[in-house]
């Protein structure tokens, strides 16, 4: 079986993992074994696996919120670890979106989308442009003083979106960004996605159960047991 | 501004357990105010009387309650021929009684003393005070509760006593109070020869040092103070102050047990929240900022709701009969100061562990609840 999957496309690798493991309860859940992964800079990569395969803990050892047992993790070519300054790392290098919207109800759209920007400090001139322009892309311009309860499904995975990007991050890591969504939802979030990535030169990598959304991206990554593998096309 | 209503978010989303936590702090505060407030004011009260038109106190060395203090009628004539004294006064506190009025501060003095010399006369003639043994002179509040007039007899303790004056005094013991002739205050209370303090007016402020050192020299079981060193010194105010500040604290110690229990349950109910304010870049610092920051809007909230509850009940407590002349409604700003700063700290302090839970929070953890 092959256990690397090392791009194959030419640029610069912003994303690299090399020989990861990662368990949990003291090694007795063995989730991630020895995985090589590298993408490159504006790389679109689907993760596709049964559920429990360690896509999610991948995801989150890319991001630093979880450092790996063994082998190491880097984002533009600096190694994650404890002595890495991790909050720079989720303010201005990645930018993360799940399956659950995960906004703050309470919140309007707007103000959730600036959340990263109060973070990092951002004037707020700066990051109100920066939603303007997002928000048009995303279609919210007219939704942007409502709170979230308002919003449809699609509409929340989108202010999601919004709020990943805010801070301009090469990276953006997704996990199962439509699985909550029904089907013309789940498209028009994953049109985006891809759209943005695109326009932005934005590294996606995407953890899917959806073969079809998958099959869209530059490249389709199967997970398995806690290994990845490109398969044969 | 979004931090602010980061902050405020959650006060609003439970608003029933935010209201008792303002109220915990409220009550808190008001019972701290009360009880200092009201203690100050006595003390203040009490400190005044003892330094009316004089500058030095002298009393019994090492008694624990100027009610106890001996002063020989000798020592005060010796004193009061002293060329750098003015003018020594002796006077003699008791606590008598009423049919409805348990505790009434009585007061010994000469006809010669400030309090009736300087004192404004609203009824009678201050140059008939002094002329019988059962005459009294009656504060103005005290004849308002005792409901006595000029010419009245009012039962005091074993004794009926004929009004000879009510006068008004800015003293609020005094105006509760009754004033006897020296003698007949002495009789009354079995203290023949003695009064309880003496308090001197001297010639030259300056002459005060030479003074004590005088009274320690003459007269041994004696002390001379002047009135700050009093105020500073006097076991009695001590205790007080020590007191009230005590009862005052175990009221904000419980506010602060419930703003803890508000914010530790603030922070349970939103882990998941937090875990996302981590994955979008909030440091330890922010999030523990937003904590404290949380506790202090219900501080600072119940803070202003406790002073104006306690300035209330302090207000309805002077009007309460019993307590005519013992309550002094002066706020003083000092105390304001110390009390909001108070119940800031005890908010702070009830955030403390709830600030360190949520700094701990790992996103990766939190995120797999659902």
């Amino acid at each position: 079986m092959n256990t690397t999957a090392q791009s194959s496309v030419r640029g610069r690798v912003v994303l690299r993992a090399e020989n990861v493991w990662k368990s949990y309860d003291e090694g007795a859940i063995a989730v991630l074994k020895g995985i090589d992964f590298e993408a490159v800079e504006g790389q679109a990569v689907a993760l596709c696996g049964p559920s429990g395969c360690g896509k999610s803990t991948l995801l989150h050892l890319f991001g630093g919120l979880d450092l790996p047992d063994r082998g190491q993790v880097s984002v533009n070519e600096i190694e994650i670890n404890r002595q890495r300054n991790l909050l720079r790392l989720l303010r201005h290098e990645v930018g993360f979106v799940f399956q659950l919207h995960n906004l703050i109800p309470d919140l309007t759209l707007e103000e959730n989308c600036l959340i990263p920007t109060v973070a990092a400090g951002i004037d707020h001139r700066t990051a109100q442009a920066r939603l303007g322009q997002l928000a048009e892309r995303t279609g919210l311009s007219h939704r942007l003083g409502h709170r979230i309860q308002k919003l449809s499904g699609g509409e929340r995975q989108r202010t999601a979106l919004c709020r990943a990007l805010m801070n301009r991050p090469k990276i953006l890591l997704a996990d199962e960004p439509t699985g909550s969504l029904d089907e013309s939802a789940s498209a028009v979030v994953f049109d985006l996605l891809l759209d943005i990535v695109a326009t932005e030169g934005v590294t996606l990598v995407m953890a899917t159960h959806d073969r079809g959304l998958a099959a869209r991206c530059d490249r389709l990554l199967e997970m398995h047991d806690g290994r990845i593998r490109e398969p044969e096309i | 501004m979004i931090f602010l209503k980061l902050i405020l978010t959650n006060l609003r989303r439970h608003r029933i357990r935010s209201l008792i936590s303002i109220a915990g702090i409220a009550f808190s505060v008001a019972a701290m105010l009360t009880v200092v407030t009201i203690l100050q004011g006595a003390i203040g009260m009490f400190s005044g009387i003892l330094s009316s038109d004089s500058e030095i106190i002298v009393f019994e060395r090492n008694v624990s309650d100027l009610f106890f203090s001996n002063v020989p009628a000798a020592a005060v004539e010796q004193i009061s021929s002293w060329p750098m004294v003015l003018h020594a006064d002796p006077v003699l506190f008791g606590i008598v009684s009423s049919a409805d009025h348990p505790i009434i501060t009585c007061f010994g003095v000469t006809a010669a003393d400030a309090r009736i010399r300087k004192a404004t006369w609203v009824e009678g003639d201050r140059r008939t005070f002094a002329q019988h043994t059962d005459d009294v002179v009656l504060g103005e509040r005290a004849a308002e509760y005792l409901a006595a007039a000029l010419g009245s007899h009012v039962q005091i303790g074993h004794a009926t006593l004929h009004v000879v004056g009510i006068l008004k005094t800015a003293n609020g013991f005094e105006d509760g109070g009754v004033f006897m002739p020296l003698n007949s205050a002495q009789s009354f209370f079995h203290k023949e020869g003695s009064s309880s303090v003496v308090t001197i007016k001297l010639r030259n402020k300056d002459d005060a040092p030479g003074f004590k050192q005088m009274v320690h020299a003459k007269f041994p079981n004696l002390i001379g103070l002047e009135d700050a060193e009093f105020n500073r010194s006097y076991s009695q105010f001590k205790i007080l102050k020590a007191t009230a500040w005590a009862v005052g604290g175990c009221g904000l110690l419980l506010g602060g047990l419930g703003v803890a229990n508000t914010m530790i349950m603030s922070v349970f109910t939103r882990i998941r929240e937090i875990a996302i304010l981590r994955v979008n870049g909030f440091s330890n610092l922010q999030i523990a900022t937003m904590i404290f920051g949380e506790s202090a809007v219900v501080s600072v909230f119940g803070a202003l709701v406790g002073l104006a509850i306690g300035t209330c009940f302090l207000f309805m407590l002077k009007e309460v009969p019993a307590l005519h002349g013992y309550i002094d409604v002066t706020i003083q700003p000092l105390v304001l100061l110390i009390v909001v700063v108070l119940a800031l700290l005890t908010g702070i302090a009830g955030a403390l562990y709830p600030a360190v839970y949520a700094m701990r929070i790992r996103a990766v953890e939190a995120l797999r609840f659902e």
